[in-house]
């Protein structure tokens, strides 16, 4: 009975047979560990849920979990719009700052290699619970102020920068923006380095052969970075962009807020209406960012 | 005339952007080794050296008792072996499985496929923090579709055990996940059709086409989500704090450092609780967690650069 038979005869066939087979790992992942979890918490955001002996009694209370969230719980608002912020001034200053380094790091200098070793570090170290341990770190917080004094750590102080530009007559927002990015390098130092290596990737994709025409015809490298290597790597700007913003949820203090509300005071209800106000949020702002940013982009095609 | 003038400008041109990147690399490379350095100051300090001002970086009283305390306070030996155990497993299942769902979406399209791809593109937008407390609770009582309760008579607890990670990797929905899916589409998106097609017409199935022709040739991209897959793990506190409770594994060790910590010096002799004596043994915790990372980076560090940059990510 060919008819039958499990496997499709047609070369297409058996390729949408055997794409089924390799998505279903996935597919089942999805559903179960993706899917029912995103639609129970959606569910738990809009109930009431007392654990007892028999198990939850979950009901529907409609937006009350969202109205307590927003208003009558003292820290959430402060939190997410903290954190917001955070997250909306550092993705230009990352995206900023990788790019000017992956410019740096592609040209030819002694010690590249080493170089480039102690870029991509960041992108091991600085993540998750050593990151969260640093920051807590006495010894090294006492060491700061020690060699602050000492005049060690002076020369990243950014005061005198700010005198100076606060004097010739650059907007304060922009002086104090700027200045702030100094103060925080090393956080947004240890935050680029995943950005870094896609940008570096991108920029050896460009073809020698735009630089030397563009060489022949008198372009400087300023131009050329201008005209040639920015074009080329702006799709690049959105991905590192939402990278950048993918990347700032596990030090989002948001995450911390929703796992005491929900494991220490149980109040799972409160904690998913928490996080899925987060997760608007953060749609929100990925939404308007890429809008803007894919209508400035260059594609080749 | 001129035109030697011009070039000693030029050539005065780039010693200067020399100097100027030099200064820039340097500085910034500072930035990043400060911690590391700084840490690796305080760990080799003995406790009389903290209060002492004229030590900054070189110890007066060169000592190893801080990591002994903090190897047998982390049970750092096994430790390290867990968290091997657990960071390997999973690496090998994850890039397995994502590799099949990246091959699958690249080129193996079915009807519905393109959706199934938005759903990868969601997992990868969603906060892991929005899903989390089903998934919790999920594994708490772990049923399968009430599969197990009927074999058994009752749900499984899986938290506190691999299970979760095990079958979270298994089925490619793992710590970033979704972002490997998107790199091994994007990668087998770049390999030429007709290579396919050549094996096709040689006689080779689906399957074999993928495991000798497409898998040998999608080395980098293997190669990258590996590391990734594998250093996230390794980090991840988010969550093996979840998942373990009282497993031994880096991050869990490491986060509880603190707390064993102040128990064993209160249980200890007239060493009295002193924040920044703890803040010490904190940091060399830290160093010895990340050692072993430091370690493999060196080696691998070559493949990182190279394999990011032929894995297609930018193509």
């Amino acid at each position: 009975m060919p008819k039958f038979s499990l496997t499709p005869k047609s070369y297409e066939g058996q390729k949408a047979f055997w794409g089924v087979i390799f998505v279903l790992p996935w597919l089942l992942g999805f559903v179960f560990f993706f899917l029912i979890p995103l639609l129970t918490s959606l569910k738990f955001s809009f109930s009431s849920i007392q654990a007892s002996s028999e198990g939850m009694k979950i009901t529907f209370i409609g937006f009350k979990n969202y109205v307590e969230a927003l208003t009558v719980n003292t820290n959430f608002n402060r939190t997410l719009v903290e954190s917001i912020i955070n997250m909306i001034v550092n993705i230009p200053l990352i995206v900023i700052f990788s790019l000017f380094l992956a410019v740096l790091l592609n040209q030819r200098f002694f010690g590249r290699t080493f170089a480039r070793g102690i870029f991509f570090l960041p992108v091991i170290l600085a993540s998750g619970v050593i990151l969260n341990l640093e920051s807590t770190s006495l010894v090294q917080a006492v060491n700061e102020q020690n060699a602050n004094s000492g005049g060690l750590v002076n020369a990243f102080g950014s005061f005198e920068l700010e005198r100076i530009m606060i004097r010739s007559g650059v907007n304060e927002t922009i002086v104090a923006y700027l200045t702030g990015a100094v103060d925080r390098i090393y956080q947004i130092v240890s935050q680029s380095g995943v950005q870094i290596l896609i940008f570096l990737a991108g920029i050896q994709t460009v073809s020698p052969q735009l630089y030397e025409a563009a060489k022949m015809e008198g372009a400087t490298g300023y131009e050329a970075f201008w005209k040639i290597t920015f074009p080329l790597v702006s799709p690049l700007i959105l991905v590192n962009m939402i990278y950048t913003i993918i990347d700032s949820f596990s030090r989002s203090p948001i995450t911390e807020l929703v796992m005491t509300t929900g494991f220490d005071n149980s109040d799972f209800g409160l904690s998913s209406a928490m996080a899925w106000l987060y997760f608007i949020a953060i749609m929100l702002v990925l939404v308007i960012s890429t809008y803007f940013v894919s209508r400035k982009v260059f594609y080749q095609e | 005339m001129l035109m030697t003038r011009l070039l000693s400008f030029e050539n005065w041109k780039r010693w200067l952007w020399s100097i100027v990147r030099f200064v820039l690399i340097a500085g910034l490379s500072f930035v990043i080794l400060y911690p590391i350095l700084q840490k690796i100051a305080t760990a080799i300090k003995h406790k009389s050296d903290l209060y002492s001002p004229i030590v900054v970086w070189i110890p007066e009283n060169f000592t190893l008792e801080n990591f002994k305390n903090a190897i047998s306070i982390m049970d750092y030996w096994e430790t390290l072996l867990n968290t091997f155990l657990l960071s390997s497993t999973t690496t090998i299942l994850t890039t397995a499985s994502c590799a099949l769902a990246g091959y699958a979406f690249a080129r193996l399209s079915f009807k519905g496929s393109k959706l199934l791809f938005a759903g990868v593109i969601l997992t990868i937008l969603v906060p892991p923090t929005t899903i989390l407390i089903p998934i919790y609770m999920n594994l708490k009582d772990f049923t399968l579709m009430g599969i197990i309760p009927l074999l058994t008579g009752d749900s499984v607890n899986l938290l506190n055990s691999y299970w979760p990670f095990i079958l979270t990797s298994i089925t490619a929905n793992s710590l970033k996940a979704g972002l490997y899916i998107f790199i091994f589409r994007q990668f087998f998106r770049g390999i030429p059709k007709v290579i396919e097609e050549a094996a096709y017409i040689d006689g080779a199935g689906v399957g074999k086409t993928f495991l000798r022709i497409m898998l040998p040739n999608a080395i980098p991209a293997i190669v990258t989500v590996m590391l990734f897959s594998f250093v996230w793990q390794w980090n991840d506190s988010f969550y093996t704090t979840t998942y373990l409770t009282s497993s031994n594994v880096m991050a869990t060790q490491l986060s509880s450092l603190p707390h064993n910590l102040s128990i064993q010096l209160e249980g200890g002799v007239a060493t009295n609780k002193d924040p920044f004596y703890m803040s010490m043994v904190q940091d060399t915790g830290i160093l010895l967690a990340i050692l072993p990372l430091i370690i493999i980076y060196l080696f691998v560090q070559r493949y990182f650069v190279e394999s990011i940059e032929r894995s297609g990510i930018v193509g």
